[in-house]
């Protein structure tokens, strides 16, 4: 499985006083297992990218290649990509619609005429890698959920779909520390356990620095930065520029820096920032 | 500590509120006994998990919702006097989480004038009131726009100037940068800080750990009961305690807490992260 984007332009509203180019010549490479970090403030242009990976817009000019084969080419068959690409919007609980759980979740296999006991195997392989418990949670309305449990609901409805491509957008807003970090885990043992590709949109650098392959970072509907987070959280000042930030931890260590401080590597986490300042702290004590 | 910190404007008196469950015996109590103090002009933030009862707490303090048990009063009004609801509410305002759903009009000054209109007062006054509020939270310029054009930081905006412009002494802030990019939410809490300067009471309601350093007071609320209140240097000595909730310290507390255990001192109270640098880089 691998994505190819090449030069892709898409105008909202065209001919009208409201005519944004959302993307403006976008070209990017996704290799299989990679779980990517999409960033960019609101209106970057990262919703809109994405809508293109399984054909829900079509741009103006460019093309988007899934697995080799064109998608963006003139009578292209697109139900069985879409299949294969689980795309999950912002607050995707609010998608949640049945009288229970299992419902919910067996919603999609069971309308690809998959057989009952199928269908029953992958609501709980889906339920089971979203965290949620099987016994407890498959038989409840989805709205008695917390908001947490909700979120991870939304979730197992589009794994049960088994995607080889799957897109979150922002999956842990408005979620409390602790289902946040449920979430956060739940990504990061998916991509483990299934070598899918994984396309996370997120405001939260921490996610990123902790999860991410590579980052993206989209402004005006361009790519701006990319590489891996080491890479791309070196570039502080382009990223203040854009409207986003480093890491937590990494911000921190800057104003250290700046500060005279001198410290080594690049730390991007908590865990490492720690480890760096153990270090500093020590080196500074031993001189006289 | 703010300026104005000596009268009582909001007081919470052994509160309870329960809601009733669909298919369930019993009610589910959201809000076990909480009583709180609130000054005139500080900045308190209630932090705590989805379903610790801070929301609801929120919606007690402006007459949203009406306590089962106990009493709310808000500048002398009590909530449950249903003769005092107008005023409670032009006393205390209220933001919420999404600013999609608090925007009425198709237009930015429209939507603040809303509020004031609802007051009955006179047409000029509402126009410098208008101005006024659109100037506090920087969207003047913004003000002949549809809503439906801003970022979501900017629509929080708007909708906190149309809480402004009803003059409030307090205003409630239910969660509300938890919608918005870092971007939309340091404007937001840039204009609770002003709005703390110019002496208005605020409680912000957040899981935003960072976003409680500024305050004067964090409450920290688990299973509908006060679990940790104090001052943010005080209330963040109980790392672990605030683990235990679900919740995260915020960095330089965390820090702290870690660099400690690794044998350095590092004095208790360094709650923000420029507070910490200073301290490591003296």
């Amino acid at each position: 499985m691998s994505i190819r984007v090449e030069d892709l332009v898409y105008v909202y509203g065209e001919g009208t006083p409201y005519e944004t180019r959302a993307l403006d010549g976008v070209s990017m490479e996704i290799e299989d297992g990679e779980l990517i970090g999409l960033a960019g403030h609101t209106g970057s242009g990262k919703s809109t990218l994405v809508q293109h990976l399984n054909g829900i817009l079509r741009p103006k000019s460019g093309r988007v290649f899934v697995d080799g084969s064109e998608i963006t080419a003139r009578g292209a068959k697109l139900t069985g990509l879409r299949r294969r690409i689980g795309l999950l919007f912002q607050y995707p609980e609010y998608q949640l619609f049945e009288e229970t759980v299992y419902k919910d979740v067996a919603f999609g296999p069971s309308n690809l005429g998959l057989s009952e006991a199928e269908t029953d195997q992958r609501v709980r392989e889906a339920m089971f890698l979203a965290g949620l418990d099987f016994e407890s949670a498959a038989q409840r309305s989805p709205f008695e959920l917390s908001g947490g449990q909700k979120r991870k609901a939304a979730i197992a409805g589009v794994l049960a779909m088994r995607p080889d491509i799957l897109i979150l957008d922002e999956p842990t807003a408005g979620l409390d520390p602790k289902s946040q970090s449920d979430i956060l885990r739940m990504l990061g043992n998916i991509r483990k356990s299934r070598g899918i590709i994984i396309i996370l949109i997120s405001h939260n650098m921490d996610d990123m620095a902790r999860l991410a392959d590579r980052i993206f970072v989209m402004e005006k509907g361009r790519i701006e930065l990319s590489g891996p987070p080491e890479d791309v959280f070196s570039r502080g000042a382009e990223l203040r520029g854009m409207g986003l930030g480093l890491p937590e931890a990494a911000g921190m260590i800057d104003m250290m820096r700046d500060r005279g401080a001198e410290i080594e590597g690049r730390p991007l986490t908590l865990d490492a920032a720690e480890l760096a300042i153990d270090r500093y702290l020590r080196s500074k004590r031993a001189r006289p | 500590m703010a300026k104005h910190a000596e009268r009582t404007i909001i007081r919470i008196e052994d509160l309870v509120f329960e809601y009733a469950r669909d298919g369930e015996p019993g009610p589910s109590r959201a809000i076990d006994g909480v009583s709180l103090d609130i000054q005139a002009g500080s900045f308190t933030a209630v932090i705590g998990r989805n379903g610790s009862g801070k929301s609801t707490l929120a919606r007690n303090i402006n007459a949203l919702l009406l306590p089962c048990g106990g009493a709310v009063y808000v500048d002398g009004f009590k909530t449950s006097d249903a003769a005092s609801i107008w005023e409670i509410r032009q006393r205390a305002g209220m933001v919420f989480q999404n600013p999609d759903n608090q925007l009425v009009s198709a237009i930015v000054e429209d939507d603040v004038a809303f509020g004031p209109e609802n007051l009955g007062i006179a047409p000029d006054e509402i126009r410098r009131r208008v101005d006024a509020a659109l100037g506090a939270v920087d969207m003047y310029g913004e003000r002949k726009k549809s809503p439906h054009m801003l970022s979501g930081g900017q629509k929080q905006r708007v909708a906190i100037a149309g809480v402004v412009a009803m003059r409030p002494k307090c205003i409630i802030f239910d969660e509300p940068t938890a919608m918005l990019d870092p971007q939309g939410r340091a404007e937001v809490m840039k204009i609770l800080g002003e709005l703390h300067d110019e002496g208005i009471t605020l409680v912000l309601i957040t899981h935003f750990m960072e976003e409680t350093v500024g305050a004067d007071r964090i409450v920290i609320m688990d299973a509908g009961r006060v679990a940790l209140d104090g001052p943010p240097a005080e209330v963040f000595r109980h790392v672990g305690e605030i683990r235990a909730m679900g919740l995260d310290a915020p960095l330089a507390v965390e820090l702290g807490e870690r660099l400690r255990k690794r044998g350095h001192y590092i004095p208790y109270g360094l709650v923000t992260v420029e507070e910490m640098v200073a301290y490591l880089c003296r």
